[in-house]
């Protein structure tokens, strides 16, 4: 069968089951448990709305219990498990022989350093096309192509600077920008720039940047738009500049929004991992949490550290992930 | 405390839309002067334009002699109070008047000094350290002019500032701020409203705007008692005056108008001898309306059949027909039972105008 042929089908089964469902259940529920007729019409009635909720929540709630709880407590187990001892209980052995090794701290370094560098400098640089481009004519084609990037994949764009950072031997033409403009300004050889080390780091976040920048701004630019316009006009007519404006007046009206999309990066930067996977695999002192994980679990088939190093992916993000919930929860009443 | 002056005012929108045109007006220092007409009119516009929030397409603005058309709004000496009160969010009251004041580069002092005044006329005291948030619309509302009054500026602009308010606190508020003109009554103000009893008990003189130009510049009273046009005469007062079509039958001192529904009416209007067969409307307030007994020869002013009343205690609204033509009448005090009847009606000469092409036949020595 073609592959078309077989998506199709998938699709038209899985909606259609998905339809069916709903329908019978709610079928089910109205005419054989709590039919609304005879003496008990009423409290049936009363009844089967209490249920409904529950009933179309259960696919929902099902899903989400195998895929995403069951997991995190299969990990939690298989971290404190030895697997080549007869799946043996070893305490936190696992998590010690974790700290044990370096690669292990320049995972959690680099991830500090990506924690502080990308949701900063993508919800700036967000911020600020979003303001410079409210009120042009062509701003909404600049907006569109600066949000392209988020329709590319992760590896993709990995690919993508890979070339822009690419190296060809001494005194054959250089197709990656970055050389090419290096040995033109310049009278350096070129340079393999993602074995450069600490600084091969900001080459990788360069990347999740260029990507997250176009979210911010989407989210911030709408968030801008929705300040009241005699706000603005008011501190205008108090005598506000436009940078006093722009930092006193609108900044504050938005901050919610604007630690919405700061946390929202910052989890996305936790778990970065097709990146550093793609561009260098955690080589040249680039390796990151997520990558060590996938490391230790699938290339070292070590299942006791790799499942330790998920769980403080896991701590890590958490309380960026309470905080994102409880603010935006804040926003939208 | 200023004097503003336009001369030939005129906002072109980009794309050709003209919204004003050739207003000229004089604002006297002490003046409170509001700006009425109907929605789209462009009473907002004109007063963004004096605030320095729209751009003056054509002719000049001055403020004390001064030419500001180029001068951004800080510099004008114009303090903007917006109909959504447009208070900053995430300061409190205090923050929200002092901002303008340390833009500004006053002293901590002299604007602690502002504040606590402005607070004390307007009772504000209390919910200096407040959020807006934390406040009632009515609250907001003071704090907007608060806001506005610590600048001292020359000129107060207040665009619809009771609209967002429901009823009774609308009345308190305009009562509120009568008295703070009454309180500085050397500052200059400059008032948009759609709602005429703001209009009527706030004025020193309204400006009734209407398609891009001024319809007519006078006290509230001036405005009702002679309106230059129909225009005037039916935005002001309310109910709406009463037109009635008719044809000039005799002249003088006091004029007669055989109207077109049956009627005769008798206004103290002068005309001149060649205004006799004239086409022309008369127009009478519902207040101005009494009830006669009708008359053999036809002699009162209308007569018709009551087809709808309203009862507001006070006054009785008539809603009247006569073979298609309608006219309403107030009456003081409560009459039941009128439904369906035919009433003949009247009104002293003194209170009957005549327009002749929309225009009044009063003012019309003053338009040649």
């Amino acid at each position: 069968m073609s592959p078309i042929l077989q998506a199709v089908l998938v699709i038209t089964l899985g909606v259609g089951l998905s339809v069916g469902y709903f329908w019978l259940s709610n079928l089910i529920l109205d005419n054989v448990l709590f039919p609304a007729k005879g003496i008990n019409a009423g409290r049936n009635i009363n009844l089967a709305n209490a249920v409904r909720p529950w009933l179309f929540l259960f696919p929902a709630f099902a899903a989400m219990g195998l895929y995403l709880a069951y997991p995190v407590f299969e990990t939690l187990r298989l971290s404190l498990i030895d697997r080549d001892k007869a799946d043996a209980f070893v305490g936190l052995a696992n998590y010690r022989q974790m700290m044990d090794e370096p690669k292990f701290w320049e995972a959690l370094k680099n991830n500090f350093l990506w924690l502080l560098v990308v949701p900063a400098a993508s919800t700036l640089m967000g911020l600020l096309i979003a303001q410079l481009t409210d009120r042009l004519r062509w701003g909404n084609i600049a907006k569109a192509l600066i949000f392209m990037p988020m329709a590319i994949s992760f590896v993709g764009a990995s690919v993508i600077w890979k070339l822009v950072y690419d190296a060809r031997p001494e005194g054959t033409e250089q197709i990656g920008v970055l050389n090419a403009l290096y040995t033109f300004f310049t009278s350096n050889s070129p340079e393999v720039w993602l074995t450069v080390p600490f600084w091969n780091n900001f080459l990788l976040m360069i990347v999740l940047i260029w990507i997250q920048t176009g979210f911010a701004m989407v989210i911030l630019s709408a968030a801008l738009r929705g300040i009241p316009e005699e706000t603005i006009e008011a501190a205008v007519v108090d005598g506000a500049g436009p940078l006093r404006i722009f930092f006193r007046i609108k900044m504050p009206q938005i901050t919610s929004t604007i630690i919405v999309v700061w946390t929202t990066i910052t989890i996305t930067v936790l778990k970065v991992f097709d990146i550093v996977f793609a561009m260098t695999n955690g080589q040249w002192q680039t390796q990151v949490l997520a990558n060590y994980m996938f490391d230790k679990l699938f290339r070292a088939n070590d299942w006791g550290v790799g499942s330790a190093a998920a769980m403080v992916i896991m701590l890590l993000v958490l309380p960026i992930l309470i905080w994102n919930v409880v603010s935006a929860r804040r926003e939208l009443r | 405390m200023a004097e503003l002056k336009l001369t030939g005012v005129s906002k072109i929108y980009g794309g050709g839309i003209e919204v004003l045109k050739d207003i000229n007006l004089d604002i006297q220092q002490g003046e409170l002067v509001v700006f009425v007409g109907p929605s789209g009119c462009g009473k907002s516009t004109l007063l963004r334009m004096i605030a320095g929030l729209e751009t003056i397409s054509d002719g000049t603005l001055e403020i004390d002699g001064v030419r500001v058309n180029d001068m951004p709004p800080s510099q004008r000496g114009i303090a903007m109070v917006f109909q959504s009160y447009a208070l900053y969010p995430h300061m409190t009251v205090r923050e929200n008047m002092a901002f303008a004041l340390k833009i500004a580069g006053k002293s901590k002092a002299e604007i602690n000094a502002s504040i606590e005044t402005a607070a004390r006329t307007l009772q504000l005291e209390p919910y200096l350290d407040r959020l807006p948030k934390a406040l009632s619309g009515g609250q907001r509302q003071r704090v907007a002019i608060g806001r506005s009054i610590v600048r001292e500026p020359k000129v107060f602009l207040f665009d619809e500032p009771l609209s967002n308010l429901d009823a009774s606190l609308r009345v308190a508020t305009r009562i509120e701020i009568a008295q703070l003109k009454e309180q500085m009554p050397d500052s200059t103000m400059v008032y948009v409203t759609h709602d005429q009893v703001e209009a009527m008990t706030l004025a020193s003189r309204i400006v009734v705007l209407n398609n891009k130009g001024i319809s007519q510049v006078g006290t509230p009273l001036e405005l009702y008692k002679t309106p230059k046009n129909e225009f005037v005469a039916c935005f002001i007062g309310s109910p709406a005056m009463n037109l009635l079509a008719g044809k000039i039958t005799g002249t003088g001192e006091t004029t007669t108008v055989q109207l077109d529904g049956g009627g005769v009416a008798t206004s103290n209007v002068p005309t001149l001898d060649s205004d006799q067969g004239a086409h022309v409307n008369i127009g009478v307030r519902p207040e101005d309306l009494y009830a006669t007994e009708p008359n053999a020869n036809g002699a009162s002013l209308y007569s018709g059949e009551v087809s709808f009343t309203e009862a507001l205690g006070e006054v009785t609204l008539l809603y009247m027909d006569n073979n298609g033509e309608a006219l309403t009448a107030k009456f003081i005090g409560i009459h039941m039972g009128l439904r369906g009847n035919t009433v003949a009606l009247s009104a002293a000469p003194d209170n009957v105008h005549l327009f002749q092409e929309g225009l009044s036949m009063l003012h019309r020595a003053q338009r040649s």
